[in-house]
């Protein structure tokens, strides 16, 4: 098995006739995802690299039987597109679009949460079950099926990670993209209890980054549910506080979120911490390593 | 993106969040008809740069000057906003540099009877913003949290339903506000819970707020930052930016689509995504070298982007060495190495130069390097590259 998303997953894209939305749904079907439908409101009857287009989501659903979306809707729009998404039921919801204002997440945040859909991102590079099901912008080809869960905050910092799974001849069960906003609609600990109960998954790599306490909430569940084995890297060591590092997440302010306090409550809870970004891979067999 | 405190006041007064009544100044007459227009026999000279801690600031090359002095009639108006105009103040918060004060806010003196401190941010953990309020006032709020949380008070709101009236009659209660002020209270937080609103604020924080000896609650200071990302609905606020309190070259960055910010090493870095170009900064670290930038050129970098990044990284003259670490995904390597080529031409680069590439495309973006004679020291992963652009410098 796998967590979110399968080889039977039916997937849409809201947005699929902008640039973005057309490329990633070509590449997402090239990947061999079940590339359904689409949506942009007023074009109905279109289609994209041959995948029907549909005026609302609702629509979409009724019509392909659709259980999941990728959303590269612009950011003035794209809250009002992840709840169109919600309320039509839609089971995985990967919102990729990077800026939308950190308010609007408030009421998306809440339906999503009230609902029975996951939400993952907004500002995330979706998520793949290797060999089965492609949603979003990663490149497909750096994956290979296997046993690591890997979960991240940020995208590029996750293919590296993915890479060096890879090369270590462990493989991916899911990866799965949280987002760099600070209001995303799934968290570590969500992942954490999906990762422990899925057969395919034997071990976890969580990466995270400077600002906020998701990971040192994170490291808490894992010490008290979790029994695979987990390894974690956190990015921005070496940023100052104060400044923003491209993510809007990514902030320490008042002295709080550094690296230094994530990694010691990570390794407080048991956690193998990756001393540098090319150490993921390693900590991972080092996490096995010692559970055995 | 953050404004100043008279900007912030001129907001407030137009959402009915009552602050005293102060004028800008940009000169030392400026400032002496700003006190007679007062008309009040105390006024407050405040410099204007956007950082906090400047009652305790200081002017370099002039100690004895602070960043927020009272005065008692025109000429001293005058003689204390020729002090601080022009030159640089250093508090807590801007490093030893300090900023340029190039304005001055003349507010009029009113008669405190207690000092709070209000903040407003957005709480991640609750996915909602929470209101803060505590009767430390005046003083580092950090320091408060740090040392006696228990006296900071909190109540979460709704963006788009606000804060209720039961909320603040809590957080009177708690700081023990009654009678009138604890009106005033109503009126003044739920019109700022109204005002983060309105404007897409990621802060606002009064520093101090004070009640005066006749019940009033005033925003005696106001710090406030708009959220970048809902700025497309926000083109009145464009023209409160203030240049001139920007890194020049994270403006530049910010203009060509990249994300800089601008450190003390000597390894420029040149990465696509947010998190591995942080990465890659904690690499160069491990390995013994510091950074001396983040550069994010962002998922799907074109070729004038990374060109443009080029420019910014080699306009720092501590560079003394350029680490290139793309991951492609959306950003093809072929993509990548065009550009690198071209910024190689019209550029000129002078200092070593580490190249990582992996992902989409990495082969073929290999092979045109290769072929292009440019100078550069490849690497095969990301150790590698640290190990050798740190190499490289020393």
């Amino acid at each position: 098995m796998s967590i979110l998303v399968n080889r039977d997953t039916r997937v849409i894209c809201q947005g699929i006739t902008g640039k973005a939305g057309e490329f990633h749904t070509r590449g997402c079907k090239e990947y061999g995802t079940k590339m359904v439908g689409g949506v942009t409101p007023g074009k109905l009857g279109e289609k994209v690299d041959g995948v029907p287009v549909f005026d609302t989501v609702e629509e979409a659903v009724q019509q392909t039987g659709a259980n999941a979306t990728m959303i590269f809707v612009p950011p003035p729009f794209a809250a009002d597109a992840i709840k169109e998404a919600i309320d039509a039921g839609i089971a995985v919801i990967a919102a990729i679009t990077e800026g939308v204002p950190v308010l609007d997440m408030v009421e998306v945040y809440k339906r999503a949460r009230a609902s029975n859909s996951v939400l993952i991102g907004p500002n995330c590079p979706g998520l793949i079950t290797p060999g089965e099901c492609k949603i979003g912008i990663m490149p497909g080809y750096i994956h290979k099926p296997g046993k690591v869960g890997i979960m991240s905050r940020s995208g590029t910092l996750t293919y590296e990670a993915v890479w060096q799974t890879t090369r270590a001849g462990l493989g991916q069960s899911t990866c799965v993209g949280l987002g760099g906003d600070p209001i995303v609609g799934t968290s570590f600990i969500d992942l954490l209890k999906m990762y422990q109960a899925d057969d395919q998954t034997e071990a976890i790599l969580m990466i995270g980054e400077i600002g906020g306490n998701a990971e040192e909430e994170a490291a808490a569940f894992v010490k008290a549910h979790v029994t695979k084995p987990v390894a974690a890297f956190i990015a921005g060591r070496t940023a100052p506080p104060g400044k923003r590092m491209g993510h809007a997440g990514a902030i320490i302010t008042g002295g709080k979120g550094t690296a230094a306090e994530k990694t010691a409550a990570l390794e407080a809870a048991g956690i193998v911490v990756a001393p540098s970004p090319a150490d993921m891979g390693a900590a991972v067999i080092e996490a096995i390593r010692r559970k055995k | 993106m953050k404004i100043h405190e008279y900007q912030a006041k001129d907001l407030f007064r137009k959402a009915g969040v009552p602050v005293l009544e102060s004028h800008v100044a940009r000169s030392a007459q400026e400032a002496a008809d700003a006190f007679t227009k007062l008309g009040s026999p105390i006024a407050v000279v405040k410099a204007q740069i956007h950082a906090g801690g400047r009652g305790k600031g200081t002017i370099i090359g002039n100690a004895n000057q602070r960043g927020v002095q009272l005065v008692k009639s025109a000429d001293e108006a005058a003689t204390v906003a020729k002090n601080l105009l022009g030159n640089r103040l250093v508090t807590i918060q801007t490093g030893p540099e300090g900023n340029q004060v190039n304005q001055v806010l003349v507010e009029q003196g009113c008669d405190i009877a207690r000092e709070l401190y209000l903040g407003i941010v957005l709480d991640r953990g609750a996915a909602m913003p929470v209101l803060m309020v505590s009767s430390e006032g005046g003083v580092e709020i950090e320091k408060v949290a740090a040392e006696t949380p228990e006296k900071i008070f909190r109540e979460h709101f709704h963006p788009q339903l606000g804060l209720d009236g039961y909320q603040v009659r809590k957080l009177c209660k708690k700081l023990n506000i009654t009678g009138p002020a604890a009106r005033a209270a109503d009126m003044f937080m739920r019109s700022l819970c109204k005002f983060n609103t309105t404007y897409d604020c990621s802060l606002v924080e009064i520093n101090p707020l004070v009640i005066t000896k006749d019940n009033k609650m005033i925003a005696l200071d106001g710090k406030v930052t708009f959220d970048d990302n809902a700025m497309f609905r926000h083109e009145d606020l464009k023209a409160l930016r203030d240049l001139n309190e920007e890194e020049p070259a994270e403006v530049r960055a910010g203009n060509a689509g990249l994300s800089y910010v601008k450190l003390e090493g000597q390894i420029g870095c040149l990465v696509n995504g947010a998190g591995l170009a942080m990465s890659t900064m904690d690499i160069i670290k491990y390995h013994g070298g510091a950074p001396a930038n983040f550069l994010d050129v962002g998922g799907g970098a074109s070729k004038d982007q990374v060109i443009e990044a080029f420019r910014i990284i080699l306009s720092d003259n501590n560079v003394k060495a350029v680490l290139v670490n793309i991951f492609g995904g959306i950003a093809r390597c072929t993509t990548i190495a065009t550009a690198l080529i071209e910024a190689s031409k019209e550029v000129g680069i002078t200092v070593p130069l580490v190249v990582r590439l992996e992902g989409t495309e990495v082969e073929e973006g290999k092979k045109m390097l290769a072929q292009s004679g440019l100078a550069m020291i490849t690497a095969d992963d990301l150790t590698d590259a640290a190990k050798k652009v740190v190499a490289a410098v020393k």
